[in-house]
């Protein structure tokens, strides 16, 4: 099953590789990885999309957990939560096309961006069904580039767990 | 006033209450070298090798429980470091060390004897830090030790670069640390120890499964009144062994691969095990799908990421053993009565008679060569009641001395065993040594291992490291022949070893003595001669090449599927090549119970 993780982690140089170098020297899976600073100037918050059974997310969680830059781990897949991802889409668009785009733009909300006589690039904001969606529909006008944020995500209601209750998150006690 | 980096290190180092770093100079960590020459404490062992005095430092921090210190250059001296650093971090050995950095203005310009030291060692430390500032340096050497010793310890790497070490400021070591994102449980979770407590007073057929985790946190006494109130019995990793006595009646000895027949039986047939401070390493646990499927799992490990990783677990407890057995202690004794021992009754019924059907025991002839089970055996007789430390490489001999080499005292076996490094058995010995002056420390070494770490025999010399050597000498990476005997038709492929060097000119050579032993009859009075000399001494005991050691779980194997002896057919093969007599008068067998 997939599931989002929301990592928050000392705002340091090499946390990245160490987070990185985690899920690549056990063999974890990693879908997409976003980074951020957070209103904490020392604090850093990840987004991270991974995919495993429930034995393989508990040890993702707790092994995230035991890196010492790691401050807080948040698997929010156990709860409501809100994911957005931006893509910006370069497509050719001449002629005709131009009218085309510029209707699967609206219809999806999305922006045009930038425009050249030959091109427009496309900014969407949305959850992956959208973001699929136009890229689909765009497709046939001839993508020419295509960038994806990776998804970020937050948690609709507070989340309970303190900051400082790293060790007392429940599943270390894996009741 | 204001101190350099160098003085800052050595003066952190002082406040750390460090006796003795392991280390070898070079060109970025002179100035280092240079204010250490003014110091008796702490004092520098100088190595031959950086390798040597990783695990020399490894062996002063099993056997102290304090944490092993090194000191090495840049590039190809942080390089040497990492086969000590991937050992370190398995067998959760607290270390720190510090590697010299090339100037923080050269750093990413391939500058000469520049390594990335911090990414190299990122997966085998707990923790590593780079400082950039010498503003940053006393309260970094204060976190390093912090993080080693705490928690699972482990080894943390300091990188430290020239300019760095030059640098002046003002020193103030900070008194306390908080790193807000490492915060060990050491207390268990109340209700989880309940329950624990509640499921230990009903199995019929419980089990203890002991770690290298009771070591570390120095939980002995806990496990010691847990097991002899509960009267259960004990199986110990490799690891463990010396957490509780090996003489005990309740210890079953080691488990796993090489285990005893009876630990083994015992942990596939049983319907609780605890497990303390264990992490059912695949040594252990062999098939996992076959793992003990009668059982119940209580899991005690400081370490989260180590429960639940392998087995389900039904009472996980999260939390430093030696806390959470002292609090199960407590529930115990309340609970407890006479009646507890009539109820187990069955189940050591049942482990007696496994020990009856296959004790651990071999078999020496005085005509064939030196067995090394019987040679094990004597240097277990002739030394025990000195309460030696006993170091160990890795291999056949390694194995054999996990088996006949009682342990019944903590921090006396000094082994690699997660990450099996060969070569680890002489050095550690040396800084053991080193930690305990008036100690006979002992150390158990293969042919093929000893000779990676031999350049040590210099140190042992200049620093008057009195350590005694029983070089195992089957001319043979003999576990490695042993499986190619099991798995590969007996074809040798790079197994052989041959019998270079001449151990005993080799210790002339160094000015430390050597001794030999060929035919059983010698076995004894090599040991008690060495006994008397206050110098290192290397015994090149010279045993049949073709003994293998069982039991043996194949890998992949369940644990009630253990070989005890060699196949018939490699049996006649064997006895063709040694050119051995048929078993004669004077057959002299020893059997040990386990
Ligand atoms: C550094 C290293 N290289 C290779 C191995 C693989 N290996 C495991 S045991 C062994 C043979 C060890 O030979 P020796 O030290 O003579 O011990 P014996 O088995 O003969 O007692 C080898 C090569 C290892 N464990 N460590
Ligand atoms: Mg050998």
């Amino acid at each position: 099953m997939e599931h989002i993780i929301s990592v928050m982690v000392e705002n340091k140089f090499g946390v990245l590789s160490r987070v990185a170098g985690l899920f690549s020297g056990r063999g974890f899976n990693i879908d997409s990885l976003s980074v951020g600073p957070t209103i904490d100037p020392t604090v850093s918050m990840m987004t991270l999309v991974t995919r495993g059974d429930d034995r393989i997310v508990e040890q993702i969680i707790k092994q995230l957990n035991k890196l010492i830059d790691v401050i807080k781990v948040i698997d929010l897949s156990e709860g409501a939560f809100v994911a957005r991802e931006t893509v910006l889409i370069k497509i050719s668009a001449k002629g005709e096309d131009r009218a085309e785009a510029l209707r699967i733009t609206d219809i999806f909300r999305a922006r045009v961006v930038d425009s050249t006589p030959a091109t427009y690039t496309i900014e969407v904001t949305g959850d992956t069904n959208k973001i699929e969606a136009i890229i689909n529909l765009l497709k046939p006008l001839g993508i020419k580039d295509l960038v994806r944020t990776g998804r970020i995500a937050i948690a609709r209601e507070e989340i309970k767990t303190a900051v400082q209750d790293k060790p007392q998150d429940k599943k270390r006690f894996g009741t | 006033m204001k101190l350099n980096g160098a003085q800052i290190f050595v003066e952190s180092l002082k406040k750390e209450g460090v006796k003795v770093i392991f280390g070898l100079p070079g060109g970025v960590v002179l100035k280092i070298f240079d204010v250490l020459y003014d110091y008796k404490d702490p004092e520098v062992i100088l190595t031959r090798h950086e390798q040597g005095a990783m695990h020399m430092a490894e062996g002063y921090a099993k056997a102290t429980g304090k944490a092993g210190v090194v000191l090495v250059t840049s590039g190809p001296g942080m390089t040497n470091t990492v086969t000590g650093l991937a050992d370190a971090s398995m067998d959760s050995v607290p270390l720190v060390v510090f590697t010299g950095q090339v100037s923080t203005s050269l750093i990413g310009n391939d500058a000469f004897q520049e390594a990335d030291n911090v990414g190299i060692s990122r997966p085998c430390t707990k923790y590593n830090y780079l400082v950039k500032d010498v503003n940053d340096l006393a309260q970094t050497i204060k976190e390093a030790f912090y993080i080693a010793t705490t928690g699972r310890p482990g080894p943390v790497l300091v990188d430290i670069p020239k300019d760095v070490s030059m640098n002046q400021t003002e020193f103030n070591y900070p008194e306390k640390v908080y790193i807000r994102g490492y915060n060990p449980t050491y207390e268990g979770h109340k209700w989880q120890i309940k329950q624990a407590a509640e499921a230990i007073l009903k199995a019929k057929r419980p089990i203890l499964y002991v770690g290298g985790g009771t070591v570390f946190s120095n939980a002995f006494e806990e496990l010691r009144e847990f097991a002899e109130m509960t009267q259960i019995p004990v199986d110990m990793t490799l690891m463990a062994l010396g957490s509780f006595p090996g003489t005990h009646p309740l210890s079953l000895g080691m488990l796993g691969m090489h285990g005893s027949y009876t630990s083994n039986m015992a942990i596939h047939h049983s319907d609780l095990i605890i497990a303390v401070g264990s992490r059912f390493d695949d040594r252990v646990t062999g098939k996992v799908s076959e793992f003990a499927p009668h059982a119940k799992i209580i899991h005690i490990d400081i370490d989260p990421t180590s429960i639940q990783k392998i087995m389900n677990v039904d009472i996980p407890i999260v939390g430093d053993v030696k806390c959470v057995l002292k609090e199960l202690n407590q529930h115990l004794r309340a609970s407890l009565d006479g009646r507890r021992k009539e109820e187990l009754k069955p189940w050591w019924n049942q482990l007696e008679e496994w020990k009856k059907k296959n004790p651990l025991t071999y078999k020496q002839n005085k005509d064939q060569k030196i067995k090394p089970p019987y040679l094990i055996d004597r240097l277990y007789e002739l030394t025990h009641d000195q309460n030696p430390i006993v170091s160990t490489d890795v291999g056949q001999h390694q194995m054999w001395a996990a088996q006949f080499f009682k342990l019944d005292h903590p921090r006396t076996w000094l082994t690699s065993g997660g990450l099996g490094t060969m070569g680890f058995g002489f050095p550690a010995a040396l800084g053991a040594q080193r930690a305990f002056p008036g100690r006979l420390v002992l150390s158990i070494v293969g042919d093929g291992s000893f000779q990676m770490n031999l350049q040590e025999m210099a140190t042992a010399m200049d620093y008057h490291l009195p350590v005694k050597v029983a070089i195992v000498n089957n001319g043979y990476h003999g576990m490695v022949r042993q499986w190619q005997d099991l798995f590969y038709n007996s074809r040798y492929s790079s197994s052989f070893l041959g019998q270079h060097p001449d151990y005993v000119k080799l210790a002339d050579a160094y000015g430390a003595v050597g001794l030999r032993a060929t035919k059983p009859e010698e076995v004894d009075g090599v040991i008690k001669e060495a006994l008397k000399i206050d110098k290192p001494v290397l015994i090149d005991f010279q045993v049949d090449p073709y003994e293998n050691c069982y039991p043996m779980i194949p890998a992949g194997g369940a644990n009630n599927e253990m070989i005890m002896e060699d196949p018939p057919e490699l049996r006649k093969k064997e006895k063709d090549k040694a050119g051995m007599k048929k078993a004669g008068n004077g057959e002299k067998e020893g059997v040990l119970t386990a």
